[in-house]
């Protein structure tokens, strides 16, 4: 008997956006992830690897061996981030915070404008996250990586408002973080969009959990931003950025070398980014922001396979 | 379910002699309709009829029981596309392969690895739930002894996998009376798959060759009156399981009755890695059993943490009782910890400080559940209900000193915490992981 395919019909999409002078575009999608059958997904997630700006306190030896030779040197790093296969680099602005280095705003931005120099790929930027201290040295990142069209977070509620001035100003876009809420979500957007920054300069940071970590919430709150995406709501059509690497090198299950229940390390860490991150793909993120090299080689096979048409 | 009365009506007798207590039979179908009768109180409705209205009003996916005794475990009675509409009712199956190309004792090295796959998660056990034993050699005698030793070797329930129905008969002469899934009838030998499956009353795989064809096998499975069945639409690739597989579930939703049944999804891959992501995708996107390979737990572990997570009903947090834990039997001077009763976060901070070989209390504060910067967020960790907590608990009786250790991701409650309870506010890391260097550095100095 001939099965009548079922199929949704969406009336609106996913906010498409283009970052670095390179324009790799991101979002653009008329469905649900991966249902090729009933809309279009014109481009596939984007991976991104972590870059510190100053050597990483807390990274396993695992992570820490994939970058050993470049780890005190944010270039470098950077180049070599690209040479893994990165669609991205991430750079942290770790050596701002209060309690490491507590730089000035001209000194990181002198980092990002080196690193975003010596890249040919686009830059996302990334405050140290205190948000008075981001409020205060974003902006003038911002201006430093003129005409670079970078991604620049995180925008918070409580320092969205120098940020958003500066990214507008500079030609940049911004990540908005709000904590597992769609209706925070929603309002952040709001404010940020009330200060002219268009909504299709926005991507939206859910501040997931990692595997195992209330991983369930985020997905939850993607679907929910996905289904309102494609049922017309524009607040909610912006592109998701996942805070992949950050939540899953946390875990116990990822960074304990030493636990013969749960096998050896090397898969084991790999698996738990990575399924993170497929996780958050089949919920609808659209920029994954990792820490290892294997984890993004693992990713984009996955996403291969993933992107091969379903129609019907 | 959603029949109306006049639907109902079609299929009584009409014969008007009020022995259902209703004047008429179509006021019977109007209260039949609206849930106040039962199709019982009529004793002239015919069992074709009784057949076609039960059948209306069974729940879009079926429920079916694989597996006999403690490991037994049931799948379908799914309601919804998405868990935040309402939740996933029952976690996926788990199975791992073994071969009939095995030797003996490779199938008994991979059985025991399987046995051992056991993880204790947030205080509960997690496990796989079935062992497949795949007639690979394509002979009949080879299958059935390894289904013998397999069975011999471990308790879990098994998932027979040959298309011969002659192997699959004296397999099932092994294993038929544990209930184990039969897999699979296609166009070519459903008849005589469906004959083994309803000897033993076990579940049967139906497999399809796409969506069609396997409506079609459903449809004439059904038609010989056997529904105890799960679904493969035969799609290996991984996005053509996914397409499949939410194809199902929405048809099953539109209460499309050949779609109506659990499903089961194949991940092997080559690459063991690929496979574990493979199956997590099938978790979360409707597969009722997910079949895998590898049997090594850094491969099957990140799979059952994801069906855990994914099948958390989001309505119901898993909290803590708020009571004082001991961990490792504290003594009067060991710190006090103190943290919400999100058993995550209890639970975190609970192992983290046992690997750090630390005695402590552990106090978390009643906060509906929730984590602690959400509870914070929510106003439910607050200096007022940490110091009632320790107040109506009584901790400090149980020490010699006055301080208490808070989480550093709500170090901005230190001050106000200290002024209502009078005790020493320390603030300590922001991840539980970094208890062990805070102790070490900040407790026993």
């Amino acid at each position: 008997m001939a099965v009548t395919i079922a199929k949704e019909r969406w009336t609106s999409k996913v906010a498409e956006e283009a970052y670095g002078s390179q324009g790799i575009k991101v979002g653009g999608e008329t469905t649900l992830p991966f249902l090729q059958f009933e809309g279009e997904i014109p481009n596939r997630p984007v991976t991104a690897l972590e870059v510190f700006d100053t050597e990483p306190k807390d990274y396993p030896d695992m992570l820490r061996e994939a970058f050993a030779d470049v780890i005190t040197d944010p270039v470098a790093w950077a180049k070599k981030v690209v040479e893994y296969g990165a669609d991205m680099v991430a750079l942290r602005l770790m050596s701002a915070h209060p309690d490491w280095n507590n730089a000035s705003a001209q000194d990181v931005a002198k980092t990002a404008k080196a690193v975003a120099d010596a890249i040919d790929v686009p830059l996302i930027v990334i405050g140290c996250g205190v948000e008075e201290k981001d409020g205060e040295i974003l902006p003038v990142v911002a201006e430093a990586l003129e005409g670079k069209k970078a991604l620049i977070g995180c925008v918070t509620a409580n320092n969205y408002k120098s940020i958003t001035a500066a990214a507008n100003g500079y030609g940049h876009y911004v990540i908005a973080s709000s904590p597992l809420d769609i209706n925070l979500c929603k309002q952040l957007n709001i404010l940020i969009n009330e200060m002219g920054l268009p909504l299709d300069r926005i991507a939206f940071d859910p501040l997931v959990g990692a595997l195992g970590y209330g991983i369930e919430y985020a997905y939850s709150i993607m679907e929910r931003a996905r289904m309102g995406a494609l049922t017309g709501d524009k607040t909610l059509a912006t592109p998701i950025v996942a805070f992949i690497g950050q939540e899953a090198w946390k875990a116990k299950e990822a960074k304990d070398a030493d636990a013969p229940e749960w096998g050896p390390q090397g898969d084991r860490a790999i698996l738990w980014e990575v399924t993170t991150a497929t996780t958050f793909a089949i919920a609808g993120a659209n920029i994954f922001i990792m820490r290892h090299p294997e984890s993004i080689k693992k990713f984009n096979a996955f996403v291969d396979e993933a992107m091969k048409s379903n129609a019907y | 379910m959603g029949l109306t009365g006049l639907e109902i009506f079609k299929q009584l007798p009409k014969k008007n002699c009020k022995e259902c207590g209703q004047p008429t039979c179509l006021a019977f179908a109007m209260q039949l309709a609206a849930g106040k009768a039962g199709l019982d109180a009529c004793p002239y409705v015919s069992d074709a009829a009784r057949e076609a209205l039960d059948s209306a009003s069974a729940p879009p996916v079926a429920l079916v029981k694989i597996g006999v005794g403690e490991k037994a475990f049931e799948l379908g009675n799914e309601t919804v596309m998405f868990r935040h509409d309402k939740r996933f009712e029952h976690p996926t199956g788990i199975a791992i392969q073994v071969s009939d190309n095995m030797s003996a004792d490779e199938v008994k090295a991979k059985v025991d690895k399987v046995n051992k796959l056991v993880f204790d998660r947030v205080g509960q056990v997690h496990e796989v739930n079935m062992v497949a034993v795949a007639n690979d050699s394509g002979d009949a005698a080879k299958f059935a002894d390894t289904v013998k030793l397999v069975q011999d070797n471990t308790a879990y329930p098994l998932l027979l996998t040959s298309g011969d129905a002659a192997a699959m008969e004296k397999a099932l002469e092994i294993a038929g009376v544990n209930k184990p899934v039969v897999n699979a009838a296609d166009a070519g030998n459903y008849e005589a798959m469906v004959a083994l499956a309803k000897k033993y009353e076990a579940p049967l795989v139906v497999k399809g060759s796409d969506l069609n064809s396997l409506a079609e096998t459903v449809e004439k499975i059904a038609a010989l009156g056997y529904k105890n069945l799960i679904l493969d639409s035969g799609a290996r690739e991984l996005s053509k399981v996914i397409a499949d597989q939410t194809q199902i579930r929405r048809q099953a939703l539109k209460l499309f009755r050949p779609f109506g049944y659990p499903t089961i999804a194949f991940a092997n891959n080559d690459d063991a890695v690929m496979e574990s992501l493979y199956a997590s995708t099938y978790v979360a996107k409707y597969a009722g059993i997910v079949v895998v390979n590898s049997a090594e737990p850094e491969h099957i572990l990140p799979v059952i943490t994801l069906r855990l997570n994914i099948y958390t009903d989001p309505q119901k947090p898993i909290a803590v009782e708020s009571k004082i834990y001991e961990i490792l039997d504290p003594g009067k001077d060991a710190p006090v910890l103190i943290t919400t009763n999100f058993s995550l976060s209890y639970f975190c901070i609970a192992g983290d400080t046992e690997a750090a070989r630390m005695p402590a209390y552990i106090v978390p504060v009643d906060t509906d559940g929730i984590s602690v910067l959400t509870a914070w967020a929510a106003g439910k960790f607050s200096p007022e209900s940490i110091a009632d907590t320790i107040k109506k608990l009584g901790i400090m009786d149980k020490v010699n000193h006055n301080k208490v250790i808070i989480p550093g991701g709500v170090a901005v409650l230190s001050g106000q915490t200290a002024e209502l309870t009078g005790c020493e506010v320390l603030v300590g890391p922001r991840e539980s992981a970094g208890i062990n260097s805070f102790f070490k550095q900040q407790w026993n100095q």
